[in-house]
């Protein structure tokens, strides 16, 4: 008895170690990341590392905010990531819809097609869809981004699952009532399903905020920039200004972060009800 | 079942309900149509033409894909996508499988080791890179810093050194990685039912036979699942690349979509890198049917 709680200790203490030691490095460079925005470029490389800096130098993110143009890129960042995620929920919802809930022969069949195209990489995809946006001359537009990102099959699954979980039932007692379709869906499935949508908006929103190669493909105008081409411009422009890069740095990370604060439940739940399709 | 509804249904009612469904799906298959599907066969066309993005394009047959594999600098960019591919996946397997056995043993704090480990995959993956290049850097960054109190007089200039620039990349890849995969074990986990355990207590199953003899085989859908999400976005990997080498020093970092993105949009030769991302989704679909035959097999 003694000795399997000898051992038992033992393994308690590998378990926290290893856990503690891993929730360690995933987390100190962020912190790094976070006292560094508020040093001077000298102080950003001292060692021993100086986890709270002697002076608080917040200039970093006051001229990142001027010189870099910041505003305009928070903005066109938000303003993206608002219309893609409303547009994504729609279109995503609607289809769901029909592929739940109307009944057509053909269905199954359709459905499983479309979701077939989920193989299909964006890279094989992006070379075409560039040329069609250049003959829509839609270039360096941010309607470009917004239409090759208004509609996702991942989306139309994460929703058409929780849909099937509404019984069939309900949707038929509603139509004897008279309701119409457009009725059913906006009136009942909607209200009915919102985790489901709050869990893909936050998926999209993240991706549509931390997006780095479609706007890389589509935007050069500056002032169309989003937030993750604007600090890698900075990154390749002021080279040497550690600070300003780490308060950027910082500043693009954060909104994610108090998302993630407030709603870690629907992070998981999308992620998990992403991937239990196998 | 669904057959017999099928026949007593009226033709009238199908129509009717499709004439519905469509309209429903409308928006959706708009956007699919016009920038998915056409681009996918048109992609197809443009990787057997000389397609430049602005002359007339020629048809020129596998011409493209026979170039390939005398393209040392494609041939390279394979070969790292491979290489990061084979050491990345099965760390980020091991060990977030690892975490989510250890945190499902009963942790205190479960919850907010957990939320930390999954921030690095939420978060922005251009900021988390510019800050591990920042900590990888060569002369005065904290890694080798560190590296020099503990006695190690020449650490590695991790990314300004060939030999290490790559292993530089993959580290960060397995950092940003492990949380996401710990999240899906351990749904996978909770899925595991508990007699089972009851079960091998009664045998008189020590933890680690626990662990070999329920746990992990338990996990093996999960696991195959994981693994091939791991393997394809491995594929695909671009951003940190791109951000943090550009390829480079020399390319001891290209990788395949790094590759297309600058034959496409460097040096504009639209034919050239459709057929690079043709060898992209032959990989990816590879990997895909694998995975389809095995659920298959699994069901039968």
């Amino acid at each position: 008895m003694k000795k399997t709680s000898g051992k038992k200790i033992i393994f308690v203490v590998i378990k926290y170690a290893v856990v503690l030691l891993i929730t360690i490095s995933m987390v100190v460079p962020f912190i790094w990341m976070l006292s560094a925005s508020f040093k001077t470029n000298l102080e950003v490389f001292e060692f021993p590392i100086r986890w709270i800096p002697e002076t608080i130098h917040f200039e970093n993110y006051t001229n990142v905010w001027d010189v870099a143009n910041y505003p305009r890129m928070f903005l066109n960042t938000v303003k993206l990531t608002v219309i893609i995620t409303v547009l994504q929920i729609l279109t995503s919802t609607l289809a769901a819809y029909a592929f739940s809930k109307i009944y057509f022969p053909e269905r199954n069949v359709l459905f499983l097609t479309y979701l077939a195209t989920l193989m299909v990489p964006y890279q094989v995809v992006m070379i075409p869809q560039f040329s069609i946006i250049r003959q829509m001359g839609l270039t360096n537009t941010h309607l470009a981004l917004i239409m090759i990102q208004a509609f996702t099959p991942m989306g139309v699954f994460l929703i058409k699952q929780f849909f099937d979980g509404i019984p069939d039932e309900l949707i038929e007692a509603a139509r004897i009532d008279g309701l119409s379709e457009f009725g059913i869906y906006s009136k009942m499935m909607l209200p009915l399903s919102k985790s489901a949508i709050v869990s893909l908006a936050i998926l999209t929103i993240t991706a549509t905020w931390n997006d780095f190669l479609a706007p890389l493909i589509y935007i050069s105008d500056k002032n169309l920039y989003t937030i993750q081409l604007g600090l890698r411009n900075l990154c390749s422009e002021y080279t040497t200004e550690y600070g300003q890069i780490m308060a950027a740095s910082v500043m693009s990370v954060i909104p994610i972060f108090i998302l993630y604060c407030f709603c870690q439940r629907f992070f998981e739940e999308g992620m998990v009800s992403g991937a239990v399709k196998g | 079942m669904e057959k017999t509804t099928l026949q007593k249904r009226s033709a009238a009612i199908i129509r009717r309900n499709r004439k519905k469904a469509y309209l429903f799906l409308l928006p959706n298959f708009l956007g699919f149509f016009v920038f998915t599907l056409i681009p996918v066969i048109t992609a197809l066309v443009y990787s057997l033409t000389d397609y430049d993005g602005n002359n007339r394009m020629n048809f020129v047959g596998l011409k493209n894909f026979l170039q390939l594999f005398s393209d040392s600098s494609f041939v390279f960019s394979l070969q790292n996508t491979l290489i990061y591919t084979i050491v990345t996946v099965p760390l980020i397997i091991l060990l977030s499988l690892l975490v989510s056995v250890l945190m499902n043993n009963g942790v205190k704090g479960a919850p907010i080791y957990r939320a930390i480990m999954l921030f690095p995959h939420i978060a922005s993956i251009v900021a988390v890179t510019v800050v591990w290049q920042f900590l990888y850097n060569a002369k005065s960054g904290p890694i080798n810093q560190i590296l020099q109190t503990f006695g190690v007089d020449n650490p590695p200039a991790w990314l300004s050194n060939q030999k290490t620039a790559l292993i530089a990349v993959m580290i960060m890849i397995v950092w940003k990685g492990i949380g996401y995969y710990m999240i899906i074990y351990l749904a996978g986990l909770r899925g595991i039912p508990a007699d089972q355990y009851e079960a091998a207590t009664v045998d008189g199953a020590n933890a680690w036979e626990k662990l070999r003899y329920v746990t992990i085989p338990n996990l093996r859908p999960v696991t195959f699942y994981a693994t091939i999400m791991c393997i394809i976005n491995s594929f695909q990997v671009f951003t940190p690349i791109y951000v943090m080498t550009k390829g480079g020093p020399g390319r001891a970092t290209s990788v395949l979509v790094l590759k297309i993105y600058e034959d496409a949009f460097v040096n504009y030769k639209f034919g050239y890198a459709s057929a690079e991302a043709m060898i992209l989704f032959l990989l990816i679909l590879i990997v895909t049917l694998i995975q389809f035959y095995h659920n298959k097999k699994m069901e039968a």
